[in-house]
């Protein structure tokens, strides 16, 4: 069996600097002197604190509980003492603080009971809740719970393992592939098996021949599996252009796989699923890759929580002229505000730049029209277009040359001559439109909140007026009846329709409260909401404020906490 | 704070520009083989313009000299300029025209990458309808000596019926005009060659040549230069096979005038031309059957300059009416 490769437009080549890194094996990190575990993985998806400080906890204990639709647990990644939880800044490149426990570890490594879990004797929903509860998401940056992404279970022929890596640098995946193919594809089939797919297919790009040679000794035990080479050319290991490259599918802006018949998970996910399943252990630890500026770089097996510094230093001591530290790659990564900041599940690997490996960009010149970003962009867009509209903060006109397709991907900024930072252009005037449309829907649901309001009001005049009739035929009935009986029972008696009333008004309340409540925070489906979530990440990381009011994510926490 | 991309192509305007250059030279040096080194001394009086009247001009516009100076744009104008004029025309026609093309083709709408219209074309319409008697004196190939063109170019006498002809397209065009022959009568005559005006036939190759090496290079893309060829040579051909008598052939029309240089440094302009692959085909071809009906029907020989003016204005209405699908939206209505 051959897959045919269907290629994406644009894209660039890139010097891949992987050498640096690849070289040598997964080491462990050592235990750093604290961790710092961030209990909000993402801006919706958000754990609740299962711990106080001066609790001691194993290695693999649970101290956040998912909460929401896309909420995961979230573990001791070793064991020892909590000692403090608070706001703690998160590697964001806005300084973004959340919720975080630190925990001192006691050296010991101590587990907490675990057991493999039996997925194939499992329900479905068995399987999906012991993922959610391993705090499994998505490795390859994006850290989209599994469990969400692992769907209804129908209607997907294909799933994808992407071992592209097409960043420029990050080794993680590649190392993960050499070392540990065999359990890569152990996670891999049960991915298979949990979305009900016949297909396995494995991207990896031409750059990692040993990678390839792992996975394909692995996978041909595996039947229904291949592994695919297809050609190094960034974003190949985008997930839309793996899935094009690979089936020819394409999957549109604000669209998940999953609608159009396949799914595609990283292979750090794979192997994490793995873990989770056979061994029944949470996700904790991941690999990273430190590279750039240093003498020693290489790949590292690290717990979630350990703080940047603390890692950094296993590349060898900083040199003089490293002036940033790039967390994920240099297309998309970002530079850290703070060393303080721990690995997070998103970490693939910190950079230390320097001038001379990652110069300034020149002085921006003005746009010549040469279209070199239009060829580059895959997703096909005209960038200089929106360039020119988002300079202009004319948004309208930039949304209508499709500026929330552009995959932030940096492909235009990379080949532009004039050395203008399109990829900034975008990002800010994105932005800036949702902040709009939120100032939109937020007058939106205060009309409506007003309008309710009145109506309800309206409402409790006439249940009022209904009640004193309905009271009054009552006592009328009472006297008719001529009965002696005291006046306490009738009064009860005159109290139950009332109470009715008052459920029945209630009821309709409700009802109404659903038919006017804005669209876009109820009755979301999982990907719409993941999409808001993926939304908000970046207003974050833009340093943009918090999400709408928290008020509406309550009804959305109860109904899973209920669930 | 600086984001990402971190890292970046090697690439940057001024590399663009001195690509395009380079790419230049085979076209000046068969120029000067067959022409003359007259072109050298316009080339160099274009240049000095450009340069000093964009200093000037960033200078009023209080923008930074160096880097804008540096990026060669200025000089690519230049030298397109004087490509494109007769090479004996006299040193201020050059200069004013680099003038215009600088200041206010390109400055006055906002300078670099804001020009609507093509500075070059700008200049050389211009300068047709100011001096259309100067403007039409080309010295017949490898007639005039160096010296002869140095005093011409200097602003000496013009000894008109002597020294200077007419390019092919003129000639045969007047000659037409005149009805004294047909048209394979006329190619006979000393002034033309193989295919097109003799020893011009080689500097359209040269340009042929340098296009080809700005194809590699990736600085332009196919499009406009087979659309414009394309268009050019089918409607000479619609013509030509109509009526031999009357029409020359496509391969003249393509060997003559500025046609190797509009295919590959003209209509390649970025700035003022359309950008989507459909809007390059679209506008290539335009200027191509534009610049044909003029040259024949029209009231000058060259009809490039005029066609890329007239596609210049479509330039909005073709981008907006072409822009290609974007990623997973290629079953949608436009
Ligand atoms: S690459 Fe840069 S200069 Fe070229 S069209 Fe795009 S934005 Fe303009
Ligand atoms: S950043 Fe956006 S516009 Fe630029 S190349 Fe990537 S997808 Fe296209």
């Amino acid at each position: 069996m051959s897959v045919r490769l269907f290629s994406f437009h644009g894209g660039v080549k890139t010097d891949g600097h992987k050498h640096e890194s690849c070289g040598t094996p997964i080491r462990s990190a050592p235990l750093p002197g604290r961790l710092v575990v961030p209990l909000r993985q993402s801006a919706r998806a958000a754990s609740e604190c299962l711990v106080v400080a001066g609790q001691k906890v194993f290695k693999g204990e649970r101290i956040g509980a998912p909460v929401g639709v896309l909420g995961t647990a979230v573990h001791a990644p070793t064991s020892g003492t909590v000692v403090a939880i608070g706001d703690h800044l998160m590697p964001h490149p806005s300084g973004l603080s959340t919720l975080a426990v630190e925990i001192e570890p006691d050296g010991e490594e101590r587990w907490i009971e675990h057991a493999p879990f039996d997925w194939q004797q499992s329900s479905r929903a068995e399987a999906l809740a012991h993922l959610r509860d391993c705090g499994l998401v998505g490795l390859g940056g994006a850290t989209f719970p599994s469990h969400v992404k692992l769907g209804t279970g129908s209607g997907i022929h294909t799933l994808i393992l992407n071992g592209a890596e097409c960043e420029p640098w990050i080794t993680c995946d590649d190392r993960l592939m050499r070392e540990r193919a065999a359990d890569i594809l152990v996670g891999a089939r049960i991915l298979r098996h949990l979305i009900g797919a016949e297909r396995l297919l494995i991207g990896i790009e031409d750059n990692k021949p040993e990678a390839i040679a792992a996975m394909r000794s692995a996978c041909a035990a595996l039947p229904g599996a291949e592994v695919v080479v297809i050609p190094a050319v960034y974003p190949a290991g985008g997930e839309k252009q793996l899935i094009r490259t690979l089936t020819g599918i394409e999957i549109p802006y604000g669209r998940l796989g999953g609608e159009f018949g396949v799914q595609c998970f990283n292979v750090g996910t794979a192997h994490a699923v793995y873990r989770a399943m056979e061994h029944g252990e949470p996700l904790i630890s991941r690999i990273v890759t430190l590279t750039g500026n240093v003498d020693q770089p290489g790949n590292f097996e690290v717990l979630i929580g350990t703080p940047v510094e603390d890692l950094l230093a296993l590349a060898g001591p900083r040199r003089a002229d490293t002036d940033r530290i790039i967390m994920g790659g240099p297309m998309m990564g970002f530079a850290l505000p703070d060393l303080h900041v721990p690995v997070v599940k998103a970490s693939n690997c910190l950079i230390s730049a320097s001038q001379k490996l990652f110069p300034s960009a020149p002085p921006e010149q003005a746009c010549i029209r040469c279209g070199s970003c239009a060829r580059a962009c895959p997703a096909e867009l005209q960038p200089f277009e929106m360039y020119w509209h988002a300079r202009a903060k004319n948004f309208g006109k930039a949304q209508e040359y499709h500026l929330f397709d552009c995959i932030e991907c940096g492909c235009c900024s990379y080949v532009c001559p004039s050395h203008i930072p399109l990829v900034d252009y975008f990002r800010f005037a994105k932005s800036e439109i949702w902040a709009r449309e939120r100032d939109k829907n937020a007058a939106d649901q205060a009309r409506e909140r007003f309008e309710f309001r009145n109506w309800r009001q309206e409402r409790e005049k006439e249940e009022k007026a209904a009640k004193l009739a309905a009271k009054a035929a009552e006592t009328r009935a009472k006297l008719a009846e001529g009965g002696e009986a005291s006046d306490s029972p009738a009064a009860a008696a005159a109290e139950d329709p009332k109470k009715a009333l008052v459920a029945a008004a209630l009821a309709r309340a409700k009802a109404q409260k659903a038919a006017v409540a804005p669209k876009n925070t109820e009755g979301l489906s999982s990907e719409k909401q993941a999409e808001i979530d993926e939304i908000e990440r970046r207003r974050r990381e833009l340093g943009l404020d918090a999400p709408p009011s928290a008020a509406d994510d309550a009804p959305q926490k109860t109904e899973a906490r209920d669930a | 704070m600086i984001h990402s991309p971190y890292i970046r192509k090697q690439a940057s305007v001024r590399q663009v520009m001195f690509t395009v250059l380079l790419a230049l030279l085979p076209g000046i040096a068969a120029y000067v083989w067959q022409v003359g080194a007259g072109i050298l001394v316009n080339l160099a009086i274009a240049t000095l313009t450009a340069l000093a009247a964009e200093a000037l001009v960033l200078r009023l516009r209080k923008r930074p000299i160096g880097t804008s100076l540096g990026d060669l744009s200025a000089v690519v104008t230049a030298w397109l300029v004087a490509l494109c004029f007769p090479t004996i025309v006299p040193w201020w026609v050059t200069v004013i025209a680099v003038l215009v093309a600088i200041i206010a083709v390109k400055h006055l709408y906002g300078g670099l990458g804001q020009n609507p219209f093509n500075p070059a074309m700008v200049a050389y319409c211009t300068m047709i309808i100011a001096y259309p008697a100067l403007m039409s004196q080309w010295p017949p190939a490898g007639e005039l000596d160096f010296a002869t063109q140095l005093d011409l170019i200097l602003g000496g006498a013009r000894d008109l019926d002597a020294i200077t002809g007419a390019t092919a397209l003129d000639a045969l065009r007047t000659g037409l005009r005149v009805g004294e022959a047909d048209v394979a009568t006329l190619l006979k005559q000393d002034s033309f060659g193989a295919v097109g005006g003799r020893g011009w036939e080689w500097v359209g190759l040269g340009y042929l040549l340098g296009g080809l090496f700005l194809l590699a290079r990736r600085v332009i893309t196919w499009h406009m230069p087979v659309a414009f060829i394309a268009a050019l040579a089918a409607t000479a051909a619609v013509f030509w096979v109509a009526s031999p008598g009357q029409f020359a052939s496509p391969l003249f029309h393509l060997a003559s005038g500025g046609a190797m240089l509009a295919a590959f440094f003209i209509v390649t302009d970025p700035v003022s031309g359309a950008t989507t692959p459909r809007g390059k085909l679209i506008f290539a071809a335009g200027v191509g059957v534009l610049a044909y009906l003029i040259r024949n029907f029209g009231a000058y020989p060259e009809g490039i300059a005029f066609a890329v003016l007239l596609m210049n204005m479509c330039v909005p209405l073709i981008d907006m009416k072409t822009q290609p699908r974007v990623f997973g939206h290629r079953g949608d209505k436009p």
